[in-house]
């Protein structure tokens, strides 16, 4: 029998419920999205999460101040340094510690260097959702065991490096450390180069991601989007421009922001992000001091940090993360453990807008929007 | 004729000078494990910090395919060997163990990291499992926080050994009646349910100490 | 940005039976008024707070307390800590996820490790732990289970 499409009958169609996750070859970790489609179209996203839950902030009300630092490196497992400079930062805060001058470059220096290798591999990992399968990834991944051969050099380790303490810093830096950021920041740009050659302007990564995901500025804001996400919607909003912690408003640097805050905005502002923390490292290499690595001041503080009692009240620290917002919240009454301990954690409240910025667009596209978000779940679920 | 089971059955000369014209001797069973440890292929499954070693163990520096192990599979049917990276909460082992459970004989699995092995450093926390072996048998335990990947591809060629070292005849795969279905956990109201699979796992007793 | 003090004068200016105090370096609000208290932050001209950063929930053991830490992001000033407590049996706070979407995980997050129930919030489930989940585990009361006992157990 001759079979025509004319002849086929209204087609009925129902609503399909697919659970993405948690083990799904494109997620970021073991994220689950419980998708309705209509064909390949989104129609409603209800994200779940926990099941990284590791009880970081029950954990940290059981074991001492400096106990819980190297749980922060497990936060966001990409950047540790920057999650021990929140931490020591909310307690500097708490305590009132001095940090002396080297330190701070110190600080800044793994800071920055950590942001280059976030954003890098969130490119790799984003072209990796987007099908463009493990080759960015390698480039990413070249470039990011350079960095951390610097830091194992340092801290002694490759990815937890647990290398901030209250009022400084675990020990100074190696005689070729300098030299060899010098190395880093002066090939970095050259790679950037080759990275955006092979992407930025690559038409299948411009069809896919743009006009996808759109985030409006006034959603970003009041859902407490942070980091490149919120500069991609168009906010010039950058915590160290704005509360200009450590030493920051000492550098020179710009903030980019987006115009649409599409998915290939928050991937090109990332470009541009690394543009300038590489411009942040060369300012700080040129002006680190000399000098002492922690501080003598704080006495029990810093030197015995296991005796380490900050007087009763409460701080909230914050600094800007590579993936937004990270914050401490942390409460003493006096003793050797934290009362309250609780991590404002950039990734989950991201994560609040996944569902505005999927529906009505396509399943795959679904996946690109949460890479483009950049979680790790190691933090999302803490 | 019976078939040699072992290459060192063979005599060492006559496999010389067979050798010498062209004929590669071998035993079945070797040919057969040369093959299984040759190919191992990963399932593609991430829990946390560790996952991201795994990946840089796959990129160019430390390459993995060197060992055959380098192509990730997404999904359970295909892989051979599930690499538990990172953490297993009480929330994920239900699936953890279902994915198991999915993969094809014959399977291994590779705890990487302290966490997998025993809750490591989250030991203490109220939804951290402490280890999956408590549900589901491990080849190779790997230890580190997160082990670096040169520590994964030693814990891989361990594994290679122990592959190496099955027996055809011997192996549970071929037996008749094989049942290697493990229960999977369910929730409850404070924690799982059963605390864990007595098959695979039993407890530690508490031991008295004595001194002098 | 304000002391406290003014901002505590301004809010007792708008809601005159508001009794709003300072303690330390936050402001601790009823919960009964905390609804007005949060529209009069969030859309007062002088202040704006438009960015919730984040909530917390805290267990004192005699009570329960949400803090919340505001940001400006129009002004770029910031942060003003408010506390609103409740207490441990029912512990009811009004949700203020209509003025700050940022609320919403977080407020789910503090339900379901807390017990802090937030009234008018669009989704109030567990979203951590699962669904079957009876206790809350970062209240300083709650007794883990032992992992290494005998059998079933529940």
């Amino acid at each position: 029998m001759e079979y025509t499409l004319k002849d086929t009958p209204a087609l009925e169609t129902q609503t399909l419920e697919v659970s993405l996750g948690p083990q799904h070859p494109s997620t970021h970790g073991v994220f689950r999205m419980n998708v309705t489609l209509d064909g390949e179209t989104i129609l409603k996203l209800k994200p779940v999460m926990g099941y990284l839950h590791r009880n970081h902030e029950k954990l940290a009300e059981n074991m001492s101040w400096l106990g819980s630092m190297p749980y922060t490196d497990r936060l966001d497992y990409i950047c540790s340094m920057t999650n021990n400079f929140a931490y020591a930062l909310a307690v500097e805060k708490l305590a009132g510690l001095q940090v002396p001058e080297r330190a701070q470059y110190i600080r800044v220096i793994m800071a920055e260097l950590t942001r280059l290798v976030n954003h890098t591999l969130l490119i790799g990992f984003l072209l990796n959702d987007l099908g463009a399968f493990f080759t960015p990834v390698l480039y990413a991944f070249r470039e990011r065991e350079k960095i951390l051969d610097l830091f194992e050099a340092v801290a002694g380790s490759r990815m937890m490096c647990n290398y901030f303490r209250f009022g400084g810093v675990k020990v100074d830096v190696t005689s070729d450390f300098i030299p060899r950021v010098r190395q880093i920041i002066n090939k970095y740009p050259k790679f950037l180069d080759e990275f955006e050659k092979l992407l930025s302007e690559n038409e299948i990564l411009m069809a896919r991601c743009q006009n996808v995901g759109v985030l409006p500025k006034e959603l970003a804001i009041n859902a407490g989007i942070s980091g490149p996400m919120l500069r991609a919607s168009g906010v010039p909003y950058d915590v160290r421009k704005v509360d200009g912690y450590s030493i920051y408003n000492r550098f020179k640097f710009r903030v980019p922001i987006g115009e649409k805050g599409d998915v290939y905005d928050r991937y090109y502002i990332r470009i541009l992000e690394m543009r300038e923390s590489i411009n942040i490292l060369d300012q700080a290499i040129k002006e680190i001091p000399d000098g002492e690595f922690i501080t003598k001041e704080g006495g029990v503080g810093a030197r015995s940090p296991r005796n380490f009692k900050p007087p009763k009240g409460e701080a909230y620290g914050r600094i800007e993360a590579p993936k937004g917002e990270l914050g401490f919240y942390l409460v003493s009454d006096g003793t050797m453990k934290p009362y309250r301990y609780h991590v404002r954690a950039p990734s989950f409240i991201n994560l609040t807008v996944l569902e505005d910025m999927c529906l009505g667009q396509k399943v795959a596209d679904a996946i690109i929007i949460l890479g483009s978000i950049d979680i790790v779940l190691g933090e999302v679920d803490r | 004729m019976g078939t040699a089971t072992n290459i060192s059955q063979i005599d060492e000369g006559l496999r010389s000078e067979l050798q010498k014209k062209g004929i590669f001797v071998s035993s079945l069973e070797d040919l057969y494990n040369w093959g299984r440890r040759s190919s191992i292929w990963p399932l593609q499954f991430g829990l946390a910090c560790c996952a991201i070693e795994m990946i840089a163990t796959a990129c160019a520096r430390y390459d993995i395919d060197r060992f055959g192990a380098g192509l990730f599979r997404p999904s359970p049917r295909q892989a051979d060997l599930m690499i538990v990276a990172g953490t297993v909460t009480k929330k994920m082992a239900p699936q953890v163990v279902r994915l198991y459970n999915q993969m094809a004989e014959p399977k291994y699995c590779i705890t990487m990291g302290a966490c997998s092995i025993s809750g490591g450093p989250f030991k203490d926390g109220y939804n951290v499992l402490k280890g999956i072996d408590r549900y589901i048998p491990v080849d190779v335990h790997l230890p580190g926080c997160p082990p670096r990947p040169e520590a994964l591809l030693h814990g891989l060629m361990k594994l290679q050994q122990k592959i190496d070292s099955q027996e055809i005849e011997k192996t549970a795969w071929y037996q008749k009646g094989l049942k290697r279905e493990f229960p999977v956990p369910e929730f409850g109201p404070n924690g799982l349910n059963p605390p864990y699979n007595p098959e695979v796992f039993t407890p530690e007793q508490h031991r008295e100490i004595t001194v002098g | 940005m304000k002391t406290l003090e003014e901002i505590k004068k301004d809010i007792e200016s708008c809601y005159s039976d508001a009794t709003v105090t300072v303690e330390g370096t936050s402001l601790v609000v009823p919960k009964e008024r905390w609804l007005e208290v949060a529209k009069f932050l969030r859309t007062h001209p002088e202040y704006s707070l438009d960015y919730l950063s984040s909530v917390t929930g805290v267990d004192y053991k005699e009570y329960l307390e949400v803090v919340y830490h505001l940001y400006s992001i129009e002004k770029k000033e910031g942060p003003l800590a408010v506390k609103v407590r409740t207490d441990r049996q029912k512990g009811l706070v009004p949700s203020v996820t209509p003025f700050w979407r940022s609320a919403e995980f977080q407020e789910r997050e503090a339900y379901d490790l807390v017990g802090i129930h937030f009234e008018g919030h669009p989704d109030l489930r567990r979203i951590l732990m699962w669904d079957e989940f009876q206790y809350h585990p970062m209240r300083k009361d709650y007794v883990q289970e032992d992992q290494d006992r005998p059998e079933k157990e529940f």
